[in-house]
């Protein structure tokens, strides 16, 4: 009997555990070569066997050398749970199985002397989300018919861009008694309410990337959806940059200022403005953190897209330079607005916090109607890389928020001035129709989604600790993953024709639900169309509670 | 449904018209009010149309208070008028105790000012005025105002007709302009402030139908302008939108149509005007409304006008004759005040156009 160390890792310790019969077992070795972790291997058991070969019993046993699978009792290459085993299995004689007992939060830090990372979504669940308490509850009838969603035209679009008060628009009457602009007033676009949010082409594998600006074309050009996407921080492809498909791209810049070199550099070549610029101070998986790429995932052409060595890519949680509301943000604004001569909108991108309603309030008196959009991103969003601790117990929850930024315009009479646009989360239970048009009622102009397009094209990952391993570079489905055998499994048509179905289904779904409050434009703000079953949650929101 | 309607004629006309033209659509209405706001005042009002007249509803505790509001203001009362009321057994009115109609000389001080300050006075007087009255309803202020005159009453409209004297015409009472509704709202407490029509600084407007986008409205409409209060009714916006866009903005009224209910994105891109029209609706998307409604509106040089929603949800009509144009929710209406007009030139508003009839009674039509 070998000698028992307590202290060495077994499957036990890991968070999943591996089903695994023999007996059904023809030992094809697709399982081994599908999992991308590592976390199973072959191995060689040492099997006794009784057996009896006369007309009577006469029990003699035989040892024998049997191949087998194993679960690797490793910290590096645990299972995640991805099920990609179970996938392939022809004889379901393998699957993952969540293990209860796991120590894996214990060992893994034991061991490494590192903090945990992971990608995915906060994992810590527990309570039934906010929005899920709050229904349309104001529905027209009698005197203020519904609309037929199936006959009536509906003017789905938010605006992305400054919004001037009315009192300074430069419109002069004309002696015909016509109004007729004067004067320059900022760019803004009128775009789907759904925006593509911004992961980078660094996070992303590069055909998942493809698959997302294909679907986003498609649903422009074919299905007369104007649907934004945004380019993540990591840059953007060089060819893209001069195509016309750019007016779709909303470029983002973070504070590692990742791709911005050749993105100045084709400024020349581009023969249509992007859709905008957006410029990431924080984001809501991971509030107050900056970027991070694994160096794993920098494969070369990552590191020509964004001028760097293969290396860890940390963005810094700050812009160097920028510190305070008035002054920096003014001039970086003002340099990207410059940069596209003030013919592109330029919004910021934050955190949901008890601050950043401070950030909002700054924003809307600046005198220069410069800022374009408030993109605010609450704690359930996604994210490619992050500390496990960061995911889980940072931030904040995005509803009350992105509440808390409408009534404070609406006390300014300013509501509508800077676009608001809410993240984090939305569409985690699969329906994003109905977050999406809550939000728009409680006071965003439209919302933003990442890790749902994740989804959409096939991630198995979810909020219970499945998989999250986005951070690894070992993409099971080849979604976040620059390993050229892992993105082979990827479809990337398939992936981009999921996506354009679901915002097609999910266009229904919203005039579904606009239809029976009476809407034909979207509700910005129509608080009163929604009712809570929480009495603490409608006093926050301050909307009707019903019981 | 509400029914709604309004008379603009080149001769006085007495109040019984519009009593008339409402009582005729009386299936359509519940019987729980009658409203009506006057315009270019005739009758014993005439010699004073450059001087404000309070239109009042009070207690005698109100009416002293504002009296006493008014004369510490330098306000001098010319003129008081005081309608006859039969108080008959079992008539449909909740009344209150008086109703007074009294016109004002300015301030002194006032005398020499600017019309726009002489305006902004009539507004701020009025405001304190309700302010003072609000607690237990020792009053309601509905207009003060030069040759404007409001009346507001809860009860049967044919029986408030007969509180009032005002089924039997005389020339003591008229005016050119009339605007009338009946039917207390029904979305709130029924309160007399509720009533169609609403008045602000020489605009009027009432309208039939909802108001979907109300709240997003109120809450804009609250930090536009320190006369936009109350919002008893949810088409109380349609008034302050008017007024926004029509004197504080200086827009021409056409582009009314424009605010309340924007061009869709697609039509405004096929449009020369493309820039302005993409403006207004970016700037003042909390000013749309969304749900059905008529609206009739009068403007301060007494142009009355009417228009829809974008989708045509509620009716109204416009029957003409050579000395009068009448709006009215139902055709019946019409066909009481003006029956030997020629019906085949009745104009039934489509859901982009505005009508409006100026003070020739001619008849202007904008496609927005």
């Amino acid at each position: 009997m070998e000698t028992m160390k307590v202290n060495d890792i077994t499957a036990n310790d890991l968070p999943w555990k591996i089903r695994y019969d023999a007996s059904r077992c023809t030992l094809c070795g697709s399982c081994v070569a599908a999992c991308s972790f590592r976390a199973i291997i072959p191995k060689v058991e040492r099997r006794r066997m009784v057996f009896s070969e006369g007309d009577f019993p006469e029990p003699k046993q035989r040892f024998s050398a049997v191949p087998v699978i194993r679960q690797a009792h490793s910290i590096k290459n645990y299972c995640r749970g991805c099920g990609i085993c179970e996938k392939v299995c022809p004889n379901d004689a393998i699957g993952p199985v969540r293990n209860v007992d796991s120590r894996h939060p214990i060992v893994t830090r034991c061991l490494g002397g590192d903090s945990i990372k992971r990608g995915g979504r906060k994992n810590l669940e527990g309570t039934t989300r906010t929005l899920d308490r709050l229904r349309v509850g104001r529905i027209s009838q009698m005197t203020d018919p519904s609309l037929d969603a199936q006959r009536h035209t509906f003017d789905m679009l938010a605006p992305f861009g400054r919004i001037l008060p009315s009192r300074k628009l430069p419109l002069g009457v004309s002696p015909e008694g016509l109004l007729q602009a004067d004067g320059q007033t900022p760019p803004v676009h009128w775009i789907y309410p759904v925006i593509i949010g911004d992961m980078s082409i660094g996070a992303l594998s590069w055909r998942m990337w493809e698959a997302v600006a294909m679907a986003v074309a498609y649903l422009n050009e074919e299905c007369g959806l104007p649907v934004r996407m945004c380019s993540g921080e990591g840059g953007v492809p060089v060819k893209l940059l001069k195509s016309k498909y750019l007016k779709y791209m909303i470029l983002q810049i973070a504070s590692g200022h990742f791709g911005w070199n050749r993105i100045a550099k084709a400024m020349p070549h581009m023969i249509e403005d992007p859709a905008g610029v957006l410029i990431k101070i924080g984001q809501g998986a991971k509030p107050g953190d900056g970027g991070l790429l694994m160096a794993q995932k920098v494969a070369e052409h990552i590191q020509a897209i964004r001028g760097v060595p293969k290396a860890d890519l940390l963005s810094p949680p700050n812009h160097q330079g920028l510190y305070s509301i008035e002054e920096s943000v003014q001039k970086m604004f003002l340099s990207f607005n410059a940069a596209f001569k003030f013919r592109v909108p330029v919004a910021i991108k934050v955190a949901a916090s008890a601050t950043s309603v401070s950030v909002f309030n700054n924003l809307v008196r600046d005198p220069y109607n410069i800022v374009g959009g408030f993109f605010v991103d609450g704690i359930d969003g996604g994210t490619g890389a992050a500390h496990e601790v960061s995911l889980d117990h940072t931030g904040h929850p995005i509803v009350s928020k992105l509440r808390d930024c409408y009534l404070a315009a609406v006390n300014q009479g300013r509501q509508g001035q800077i676009p608001l646009w809410a993240a984090g989360g939305l569409g985690k239970t699969g329906d994003l129709a109905a977050d999406a048009f809550k939000m728009i009622c409680l006071g965003a102009n439209g919302v933003f989604t990442g890790k749902l397009i994740l989804q959409m094209a096939g991630c198995v990952g979810n909020e219970m600790g499945r998989c999250n391993a986005c951070n690894t570079g070992l993409c099971p489905v080849g979604i976040t993953t620059q390993e050229p055998a892992l993105v082979h499994r990827f479809d990337v048509d398939r992936a981009a024709q999921n996506i354009v179905n679901y915002f097609l289904a999910m266009d229904q779904e919203l005039k579904k639900l606009m239809a029976p409050i009476g809407n034909s434009s979207l509700p910005v703000g129509r608080a009163d169309a929604l009712v809570a079953t929480d009495r603490a949650v409608a006093e926050r929101l301050q909307i009707q509670y019903v019981c | 449904m509400c029914r709604i309607g309004a008379i603009k004629s080149l001769n006085y006309v007495h109040p019984s018209q519009a009593l008339l033209l409402m009582q005729s659509q009386q299936k359509g209405h519940d019987n729980s009010g009658f409203a009506m706001v006057m315009h270019d005042l005739g009758g014993i009002f005439e010699g004073y149309k450059h001087l404000p007249t309070l239109s009042l509803a009070c207690t005698d505790e109100g009416l002293k208070i504002a009296e006493d509001m008014l004369h510490a203001a330098g306000f001098q009362r010319v003129l008081q008028w005081v309608p006859d009321t039969s108080q008959q057994p079992g008539l449909d009115i909740i009344a209150m105790p008086n109703y007074v109609f009294e016109t004002f000389d300015y301030p002194k001080h006032y005398k020499k000012a600017e019309a726009k300050e002489k305006e902004d006075l009539l507004l701020d007087m009025r405001l304190k005025l309700r302010k003072a009255l609000e607690k237990d309803e020792l009053g309601f202020v509905y207009s003060f105002w030069p040759d404007v005159l409001t009346l507001k009453e809860i009860g049967d409209p044919k029986d408030i007709g007969t509180y009032f004297n005002l089924w039997e015409p005389d020339t003591k009472f008229t005016a050119k302009v009339i605007t009338a509704q009946c039917r207390q709202n029904t979305n709130y407490d029924i309160v007399r402030y509720a009533a169609h029509p609403f008045f602000l600084q020489g605009y009027t407007a009432l309208a039939n139908g909802e108001n979907t986008f109300y709240l997003k409205n109120v809450e804009y409409q609250r930090k536009l302008h320190r006369g936009y209060i109350g919002f008893e009714s949810d088409s109380q916006c349609f008034l302050y939108t008017l007024h926004y866009v029509h004197r504080e903005l200086g827009w021409p009224l056409s582009y009314f149509k424009h605010v309340i209910t924007p061009l869709p994105f697609e039509e405004i891109g096929k449009r020369e005007d493309q820039a302005s029209l993409l403006a207004i609706r970016q700037s003042l998307a909390h000013l749309e409304i969304n749900g059905p409604n008529t609206i009739i509106g009068v403007l301060p040089d007494n142009t009355l006008f009417t228009c829809c929603d974008a989708k045509k949800l509620r009716p109204v009509v416009i029957g003409r004759s050579a000395e009068m144009v009448v709006f009215s929710s139902e055709v019946c209406g019409v066909n009481e005040i003006l029956p030997d007009r020629d019906w085949e030139t009745d104009i039934y508003p489509h859901e982009r156009e505005v009508v409006a009839i100026d003070s020739s009674l001619e008849v202007h039509r904008w496609k927005q």
